[in-house]
């Protein structure tokens, strides 16, 4: 039996979203019908902070509101928490000192923070951030959204991408592909209207710095090189500033206040508006003031760059050598791209100008337009944008662990993505039935030097003597620049069994027991989810209605079908604003049960004009 | 001769991947040839080669099969990842060749020669007493070495000239397969293995030198 809600209006389909997941602003979007657009959330919110808290009362807050936890209750809030997925509590000792992270006792393989007596891993505090971006995304479109592209930083390595998959899982979303943030952005942009050329994308961010160079040919953006630095961005700027601040106090004040976290947010927002209004003014003043005291600095351009000239120069360095990589001289660039909003500092555009002799193209917003590309990405995925490809790279390259600690590399920097290597190992001692892979990535010779990425076992090898044994490995790096690990028994062809125990990350387990425990704390939400996606199935049928009405079916229709199908519509519509969503659900039903003679005239007044080969 | 691909992944002429590129996926040692529809040749046409490259992807790419089966999403991301590494392999003229020697059964490991080839011995000493005085803080030996590197250069173009020759004769003699011409086909992929070996010995010595004039002067 055919009924409204089965004619394909086009209206009832999940949002496939791209989402900007950022170290200090998030955003989301999708594609409209007219191209990638941001999508903004109830009150016009278009940018999220990347700012977490925990409130006293028990629950997770997200964006301003966090934000202004930050700074009374600075213990249970934590910001630019991008800079420590995928990270261990080893790894992140420098960032201590500058960072009001508060590590839990117990550290694992997962780097875990206390926030407000609750522990909770990096990976479930970008959780929090992506639901609010879900929930936007769902407000400003009216669709379910449960598939998203998310971005990261192109020089992510694998700890670090696999925690953004994670956070995905966590916070709902069916995670359909990660893509490297410079490459969206080069997306949005539009560059391909030009059908031949080279660009380089230059993204300074929050906490991150990306550098790729893409070879344009008729919509297919392939990546030739990235290089970068995932823990160097504006956040290091403000760092800076900061501590020429603390010190001043320190002096002036006669108090070293850096331990105090409250007074260090405050000043750290003071000099973050100093460092923003440097961009558009010659000079400006850090002021700020406490308990009485004041405190006041001018600071210069001039001062400002040449402390921040050792920063900028890093990020030289790492174009200079993507240049190298890409075998390609500065003046072979066509086009340069700038994004992330540290790239609105004077200094760092004249730095890349003089590079790349060519002037950065900045017509985009650079804070929104890796969403807007992660969109684009979305659409690829989706088959609404057909003309476009992206081939992008991994960033360093992967190696095995062999005699002496050194490093056999397996699949090298820059190489196109997918792609694939393979190892035959075999065992040493008669009867051994496991075989230990290290695998790590990094540039270096040493595994010491690299960074350990996972251990693979291959497990229940048949006991043989010594060198028997042949088993192939087979590394391949997928589309999202994740590992995955497949193990063959050459002798037998059979599968090999691996266990795969991650060095820096959270288990498959783990990251189950946390979608779990999401769905508990979310049954409370559960209501108002329920309601809300009811009035999208009713906002459906009353869509699909209005159409039919326009349709000479409506006409044809017995007058006592029309009037009961008015009936159930007004009854519908006077529930529709209830909070029972049971009741929603039923007139929804109702009314599609009533419209059953109007569906099957539709149909047959199609099937009639396309029998006479004309349109409706 | 190219299958067309539907977005969501389904070839319209209902059978999923195109035959040739699912043959070569499954197979233990596919033929990075096959893939471009190239015959085995070491003379290739890089633009040619770049466009096919670019069609296959577009074909192959997991991004068209994002809402596929898992089956074909599986599939997808194999014969992407091999095209992948064929493109790598055959855009470069000196692993193309390489490629061409394992698949003829010669031995091609990477391994780096201690064995000094007896034409370089006297380059050899001179360019370690040159490294050895720039080691030991004699800042004249930076002319010689910058000599070396410029004689070091000249004879990589020499013997990339030589393979330049050297692949289009047995990309004309390897057509004659029988007899005769199958035995000299194999003498020229020997002589070609040869010269790679010696660039590959010049190659390690270049970066040797232009690491030691890079460096700190000591």
């Amino acid at each position: 039996m055919a009924n409204l809600l089965q004619i394909d209006f086009g209206s009832d389909q999940d949002a496939v979203v791209g989402i900007d997941l950022g170290t200090t602003n998030s955003l989301v979007a999708w594609m409209d019908l007219t191209g990638p657009e941001i999508l903004e959330g109830p009150g016009d919110e278009r940018i999220v902070q990347s700012v977490v808290a925990y409130t006293e009362a028990g629950e997770f807050v997200v964006g301003e509101a966090a934000r202004e936890i930050l700074l009374e209750q600075p213990e249970r809030a934590v910001y630019s928490v991008k800079r420590l997925m995928g990270q261990s509590a080893e790894d992140i000792q420098g960032e201590l000192r500058l960072f009001p992270f508060h590590l839990a006792a117990d550290q694992d393989a997962v780097l875990r923070l206390r926030l407000g007596g609750k522990t909770v891993t990096p990976p479930e505090i970008s959780a929090e951030v992506l639901k609010r971006l879900k929930a936007n995304a769902e407000y400003a479109t009216g669709k379910a959204v449960k598939q998203a592209v998310i971005t990261v930083p192109a020089y992510f390595n694998d700890a670090q991408r696999q925690a953004t998959r994670d956070a995905g899982r966590i916070a709902g979303l069916d995670v359909l592909r990660l893509v490297n943030e410079p490459t969206a952005a080069s997306l949005a942009y539009g560059l391909d209207k030009r059908k031949e050329g080279v660009i380089a994308v230059y993204d300074l961010g929050g906490g991150t710095f990306d550098i790729s160079i893409l070879r344009l040919h008729n919509g297919i953006f392939e990546v030739l090189a990235t290089n970068g630095d995932t823990h160097l961005g504006g956040d290091d700027v403000d760092n800076l500033l900061l501590a020429i601040a603390l010190e001043d106090l320190a002096t002036e004040w006669g108090e070293d206040v850096a331990a105090n976290h409250q007074i260090v947010q405050r000043l750290r927002r003071a000099v973050i508006r100093a460092k923003e209004e440097l961009s558009f003014a010659p000079g400006v003043a850090i002021q700020f003031s406490h308990a009485g005291r004041s405190y006041e600095r001018a600071l210069t351009r001039e001062q400002f760059d040449s402390l921040i000239a050792d920063f900028v120069e890093k990020t030289l360095v790492s174009c200079r050598q993507c240049l190298k990589d890409a075998s390609l001289d500065p003046g072979e660039i066509d086009e340069v791209v700038m994004v992330g909003g540290s790239t609105r500092i004077p200094l760092v555009r004249l730095a890349v100008e003089r590079l790349f002799r060519a002037k950065p193209h900045t017509e985009l917003n650079p804070d929104e337009v890796v969403a807007l590309g992660a969109a684009v990405q979305a659409g690829i995925l989706t088959g609404s944008v057909e003309d476009k490809l992206l081939l992008d790279v991994t960033p360093l390259s992967l190696g095995i662990e062999v005699m002496g600690g050194v490093v056999a590399k397996l699949i090298h920097r820059n190489t196109t993505i997918p792609a694939s290597a393979s190892e035959t190992f075999t065992t040493a001692v008669d009867g051994q039935q496991n075989v230990l892979i290290h695998v790590v990535q990094g540039e270096r010779e040493l595994v010491k030097d690299c960074r350990s990425l996972a251990r693979f076992d291959l497990k229940h090898i048949d006991p043989l003597p010594a060198g028997l044994a042949k088993i192939e490995v087979r590394f391949l790096i997928d589309a999202n620049g994740i590992l995955n690990v497949t193990a063959r028994d050459v002798r037998t062809g059979k599968e090999q069994s691996v266990e795969v125990k991650p060095s820096y990350g959270l288990t498959d387990a783990q990251v189950e027991a946390m979608i779990e425990e999401s769905f508990e704390k979310a049954e409370a939400d559960l209501h108002e989810r329920q309601v809300r996606e009811a009035r999208v199935e009713a906002d459906s049928i009353l869509l699909a209605l209005e159409k039919a009405k326009g349709n000479q079916a409506w006409d044809a229709l017995a007058e006592d079908d029309r009037e009961r199908i008015e009936r159930k519509h007004n009854e519908l519509l006077t529930v529709y604003h209830s909070d029972n969503y049971d009741l929603i659900r039923t007139k929804i039903g109702e009314l599609n049960d009533s419209t059953m003679a109007l569906a099957e005239n539709m149909m047959n007044t199609a099937v009639n004009s396309a029998l006479k080969g004309t349109k409706i | 001769m190219h299958q067309t691909i539907s977005h969501n992944g389904r070839v319209r002429d209902g059978e999923g991947f195109p035959a040739e590129i699912r043959a070569q996926v499954e197979s233990v040692s596919p033929d990075f040839y096959a893939l471009f529809g190239y015959a085995e040749t070491l003379g290739i046409d890089l633009d040619d080669l770049q466009k096919i490259f670019y069609e296959r992807s577009r074909q192959l790419h997991p991004d068209r099969f994002a809402r596929a089966s898992a089956g074909e999403r599986e599939l997808s991301l194999r014969a992407s990842s091999l095209l992948n590494d064929a493109y790598r392999t055959l855009r470069d003229p000196l692993k193309r060749a390489e490629y061409v020697l394992s698949r003829h059964g010669f031995d091609v490991g990477q391994q780096r020669s201690n064995n000094v080839p007896p034409e370089l011995l006297e380059e050899v000493f001179e360019l370690n007493m040159a490294l050895e005085e720039l080691r030991s803080g004699d800042e004249d030996a930076r002319d010689s070495l910058e000599a070396a590197r410029a004689n070091f250069l000249a004879m990589r173009d020499e013997i990339d000239c030589g393979l330049s020759g050297a692949f289009a004769r047995w990309d004309v003699a390897s057509r004659n397969r029988a007899g005769e011409g199958a035995s000299a086909a194999r003498a020229m992929l020997a002589e070609i293995r040869g010269s790679l070996n010696r660039r590959r010995y010049i190659q390690n010595l270049l970066r040797d030198v232009e690491a030691a004039l890079a460096g700190p002067a000591a």
